[in-house]
């Protein structure tokens, strides 16, 4: 990686990297950062605000673009603002990423360093996740619909037979509404499974999150 | 499979299968990413090699970090060392020299290997390249060293913390010293439990230390703790292959850092407002490097 902090640097270009694979395709136009807890005091020194910055962009943790993460976005039109204000309760290395796209798509996500470069994400578009990157996770947005969940299982099972899936969870905002399934996976799947996901009823967008 | 749950629990299963930790760690590394034996080892080599290269670079005269408040401190440590050895003698003076460049490396933004965390990498390599470099040790002793040291590390982090800003400067640099007292003593060729042993060492003589950087930088005095890091391992290390036993086990060791992380003030866990960074000397770097 490169430093100074693991937690500060590393963890936090990776929660960035998360908001980087919900957007995909989409242009990013401007991103707000708000900073709570230790993220909030030290980030400058830490480079934290370089690092998420770099991580939205689609940068890694060992990527030296860190340094000149400032410079890039505003080469490439983002607009970027660091806020620093605690979320109250949340864990002290706390960023919330809020997202504007070219498209007109808007969206946050809320997640938390918690050392070695290890990140945990506790919330996305207002539905609590649980989710730490140690395995390779996949998200699928989609509607709270029945047999939403089978046909992925199914579609997962019947054409990638040795995908094994080792945590699950579900959120939704409200019944019927927009809902959020988290999936980790012992295996990486391969890329295809991603776009067949997406072409699927009811599926809004579907990501994978390598493990670290 | 390995839950990393307790070092009792690590330690139990190595003595099982009568086998040293980094090769119960490697078997079970390889079964849970789904990559052969061979393919893990040879990214942890290259976890090491960056660790070399990290050394190096910091080694080199003029070496500055971003801010400009360091620099060159590998770089005295390592003409002083190669004199006569200084004080310490000879390996003991190049670790720390190793160390402090690796913390250099990374206080200058180049790359380093997290050994748990970025504000600890000076550690690890500091053991590791002196066993290596010094001591002599084939390199594949020294690479599988790492994920002995790497298990116990996955532990503290299950068990308490790694993260400063949530357990203190014990959670980085005594973790990393633990992991590395662990890995000095199975190059040795130490007993699982004598690795416990070490960490635990390692690790209660490092409680209680706060996480106080100087204007939020992984600096001051970030830099130097690792440089008395990579003496807490050595003499860690050295006591138990002497023979004497730790009193209270690693586990307990751990449980204890996680207290007393918890009870610390917020102002001393990475907010850069208590501490060595609320002194006089503290703030006025802080307004050096950012104004007023």
């Amino acid at each position: 990686m490169i430093g100074p902090s693991s937690s500060h640097t590393a963890g936090a270009c990776r929660i960035g990297k998360v908001v980087n694979k919900i957007v995909d395709d989409d242009k990013l136009t401007e991103v707000k950062i708000q900073l709570s807890g230790s993220f909030a005091r030290t980030y400058r020194g830490h480079g934290t605000d370089r690092a998420i910055l770099a991580g939205i962009m689609g940068y890694n943790s060992w990527s030296e673009e860190i340094r000149n993460a400032m410079e890039i976005a505003s080469e490439r039109g983002l607009k970027y603002e660091f806020i620093a204000e605690d979320i109250p309760g949340a864990h002290p290395n706390t960023a919330r990423i809020t997202y504007t796209c070219a498209s007109g798509k808007t969206g946050f996500i809320e997640g938390a360093s918690i050392g070695g470069g290890n990140i945990r994400i506790d919330n996305i578009d207002g539905m609590e996740v649980n989710f730490s990157g140690e395995s390779n996770t996949l998200f699928v947005l989609h509607q709270d619909k029945p047999g939403v969940i089978a046909n992925v299982t199914n579609l997962m099972y019947w054409r990638y037979g040795e995908l094994n899936i080792s945590g699950f969870h579900l959120s939704r905002k409200e019944r019927g509404g927009d809902a959020l399934m988290t999936l980790e996976l012992d295996d990486l799947p391969p890329e295809q499974l991603i776009t067949d996901l997406k072409k699927m009823d009811n599926i809004d967008n579907a990501l994978l999150i390598h493990a670290i | 499979m390995l839950s990393y749950n307790s070092v009792e629990e690590l330690v139990a299963a190595a003595v099982e299968n009568n086998c040293r930790i980094s090769e119960l760690c490697l078997r079970d590394q390889s079964k849970k990413m789904g990559l052969s034996e061979e393919k893990i080892y040879e990214n942890m080599e290259k976890c090491f090699d960056i660790m070399c290269e990290s050394a190096e670079w910091g080694e080199q005269k003029g070496r500055k970090s971003t801010s400009g408040l360091t620099g060159e401190e590998g770089y005295l440590m390592k003409q002083y060392a190669e004199k006569d050895g200084g004080l310490m003698g000879q390996p003991m003076s190049r670790a720390v020299s190793r160390a402090l460049a690796v913390s250099n490396c990374n206080a200058a933004m180049g790359k380093i290997v997290a050994t748990p965390t970025a504000g600890s990498c000076g550690i690890l390599p500091g053991c590791l390249i002196t066993a290596y470099r010094d001591r002599k040790i084939p390199k594949r002793d020294i690479v599988m060293s790492i994920f002995t040291a790497g298990a116990f590390g996955m532990i503290v982090a299950a068990k308490a913390c790694i993260a400063g800003a949530q357990g203190g400067c014990q959670a980085e640099c005594g973790s990393a010293s633990g992991m590395a007292a662990a890995a000095l003593v199975e190059i040795m060729g130490g007993t699982p439990k004598m690795c416990a042993d070490a960490l635990a060492i390692a690790i209660a003589n490092q409680e209680g230390l706060v996480c106080d950087p100087v204007a939020g930088l992984v600096e001051i005095p970030c830099i130097k703790r690792n440089a008395s890091g990579v003496v807490i391992a050595f003499s860690s290390a050295d006591m138990v292959l002497a023979g004497i036993e730790a009193k209270i086990p690693a586990d307990e060791c751990i449980d204890a850092m996680r207290e007393v992380g918890d009870a610390m003030s917020r102002d001393l866990k990475e907010t850069a407002t208590g501490g060595l960074a609320a002194t006089p000397t503290g703030k006025r770097y802080r307004e050096q490097v950012f104004g007023k």
